[in-house]
């Protein structure tokens, strides 16, 4: 996923006399009036997403300058009264937000153990598996969650793990006092984790099966020929190939740490409660559209869009050091 | 070292098409038996749950008081459930809003996506570079969503059905997929049909769009499935409760116990609450279900596959 994968042309050298340098200007001008006029239509075309894209992923960036305000919506926006960084002074002072940031940052740490291994595994379980019926089978059936809402998906845990679900029906069938897991605190972490390997893990065997057919077989072989088991063929040739996949997800996984299924934290807040359940969106969302700290909560996410920024960089950054090829790359 | 002249076990019926590499060692039936669990288990806690929601929307309520909730063993089954919410009233409304803005949002947005790729396909063209960036960058940053609501609402959008499409309505990843899919395509072909004389628009509906078919489809169907799923930007957006989609109405009634208003007999005579609930889901996960094949197919074709990989 190189971010552009067309060579520039080599830029020529100015040459050093000024008459010959503005005929050259002047070919250069006609050449691009020609080739607009030539690529008018197409222009036409792309004209559409670019406007939708400035004007639903570039103007709001504007707006975030009302983090340095204090906003009222009744007000027109720039006959607010500028407060320099007094906001972020009130964010960074709030212990609400640093109990975000440490709900978030948990929470991506764990789903990095327990959930970024998850697909890995089960793709080179199903490369071994010989039949391509029961494979295809297995296929589908785990891609489905991924096609589903986080309301559904919620929905569901709740009719089988919630108070009145499916393993309470048990637990007091058999005597045992009943738990509600979906509104437990202490175990919220592990049932967020649940939820996404649920939904996500299925779907994330994709990119690794691709890498895994990629394999060129007779590296096995060849491997087997020299006397290599079948875990030595794994630690030296299937791993090894998944490599560059694993390192681009994970870089992926790095520059978006601060994000943590929005709408699936969101859906579950009221019933968890802030202590466990308050990430850096929910929390931009509370403070903002429903207690109408408008400045506030775009100071907070002002915050978290800048770190993500510097964290994609940086993890890109980490890749070239490792030799790999990363997100995006200099052409 | 025995393995390589190892004939391939013939003996058993080849019913399953069991294809082994001579030289790759039978595994032990201990490990065999192991991972087979393990896929068995993943795809049980897939399929059970499902299989338990689908059964208890078509449970009545003395099949549903007999399970003590939610139902595992078929008892008496019916489609009161499904009849009571598809008669008129809020989940009816709501089923309709999401169609509509289902169609309406997956047409735009195909259209638009499909013009920018095949726009985006040709490099050297007029401010190809500039633009692909443009596009590009987006992918790694987001303005935030307190900039973004005030955006829509200074649009004057709240409210209106267009702030559930328009802000959400292209996916620069999808316009790359495709444009890749459409650089792909034997440029000579496109060029002796401009040497004849057709036009961009005529060269993109009558020889680009038949030869990418799958990509289009596939697209499509994400478009599709991302806009009927979409919950968030109308909890956001729309305040009218006449105006809510199906995955509000689903959120409000199944995970927030409200009692949906106009649907007085909920929970009485012989329609369970619960059957009612799932029936929602249920109504709410049917036409992912349907499209799915669809999409099934596609994704193991490969189109997907190298995109990831890019």
């Amino acid at each position: 996923m190189t971010l552009v994968d067309e060579r520039r042309p080599a830029p020529e050298a100015p040459p050093a006399d000024p008459a010959i340098h503005k005929a050259a200007t002047e070919r250069r001008r006609r050449k691009r009036r020609a080739l607009f006029k030539r690529d008018r239509t197409i222009l036409i075309m792309v004209l559409p997403a670019l406007v939708l894209t400035a004007l639903f992923a570039y103007v709001p960036i504007v707006g975030n300058a009302i983090a340095f305000q204090d906003y009222s919506p009744y007000v027109g926006m720039f006959e607010n009264p500028w407060v320099g960084f007094a906001n972020f002074d009130r964010v960074l002072a709030d212990e609400a937000f640093w109990s975000a940031v440490r709900n978030t940052l948990t929470i991506t740490a764990f789903q990095l153990v327990f959930f970024f291994p998850v697909p890995i595994m089960m793709a080179i379980l199903l490369q071994g598996l010989l039949s391509p019926r029961i494979r295809s089978l297995f296929q589908s059936i785990v891609y489905l969650p991924h096609f589903l809402s986080w309301v559904i998906v919620i929905s569901i845990f709740q009719q089988i793990l919630g108070g009145a679900g499916l393993l309470n029906q048990f637990l007091r069938d058999n005597g045992i006092e009943a738990v509600n897991l979906m509104t437990q605190p202490d175990t919220f972490l592990v049932l967020v984790t649940s939820q996404a390997l649920w939904k996500d893990a299925g779907w994330g065997i994709i990119v690794f099966l691709a890498a895994l057919s990629a394999i060129d077989p007779s590296l096995y072989e060849a491997a087997a020929m020299d006397g290599a088991g079948r875990r030595k063929r794994m630690w030296h040739i299937t791993l090894p190939a998944l490599r560059p996949i694993i390192i681009l997800l994970l870089i992926l996984r790095l520059g978006d740490s601060l994000t943590v299924g929005f709408e699936q934290l969101l859906l579950q807040r009221d019933a968890v409660g802030a202590g466990a359940a308050e990430v850096l969106d929910t929390f931009v969302y509370y403070s903002g559209i429903q207690n109408g700290d408008w400045s506030y909560a775009a100071a907070a996410g002002l915050i978290k869009g800048v770190i993500s920024v510097i964290l994609v960089l940086g993890a890109n950054k980490l890749a070239h050091l490792f030799g790999e090829a990363g997100v995006y790359q200099k052409s | 070292m025995s393995i390589t002249t190892r004939p391939i076990d013939t003996s058993h019926p080849r019913t399953s098409q069991v294809i082994r590499p001579a030289w790759e060692e039978p595994r032990a039936p201990l490990e065999a038996g192991a991972r087979a669990i393990v896929l068995f288990v993943m795809a049980a806690l897939i399929v059970v749950p499902l299989y338990i929601v689908v059964l208890t929307s078509f449970s009545s309520q003395a099949t549903i008081t007999v399970a003590g909730g939610m139902v595992i063993v078929p008892g008496e089954l019916t489609f009161a459930a499904y009849e009571q919410i598809l008669s008129g009233g809020v989940v009816t409304r709501a089923v309709l809003v999401s169609v509509g803005i289902t169609a309406v949002g997956t047409v735009i947005s195909l259209v638009v996506s499909v013009m920018a790729a095949y726009g985006l396909s040709r490099p050297g063209s007029f401010a190809h570079r500039p633009v692909l960036f443009f596009l590009l960058i987006t992918m790694f940053f987001g303005a935030g969503m307190i900039p973004s609501y005030l955006l829509v609402s200074n649009l004057g959008l709240i409210n209106s059905y267009w702030s559930l499409i328009l802000p959400s309505c292209i996916s620069v990843f999808n316009i790359f997929l495709m444009r890749g899919f459409f650089m792909g395509i034997d440029q000579s072909i496109l060029d002796s049909a401009r040497i004849d004389g057709a036009g961009d628009w005529r060269i993109l509906t009558r020889m680009v769009l038949p030869m990418s078919k799958s990509v289009i489809t596939v697209i499509g169907l994400f478009y599709g499935v991302g806009y009927w799923n979409a919950f968030f930007n109308a909890t956001l957006y729309i305040n009218d409760s006449e105006k809510l989609p199906l995955q509000v109405i689903l959120r409000s009634y199944v995970l927030q116990g409200v009692s949906v208003p106009g649907q007085v007999a909920v929970g009485s005579g012989e329609v369970a609450t619960l059957a009612v609930q799932m029936a929602v889901v249920i109504i709410a996960l049917v036409p992912v279900l349907i499209v799915y094949p669809f999409l099934q197919k596609h994704i193991s074709s490969g189109v997907m596959i190298g995109a990831v990989k890019g």
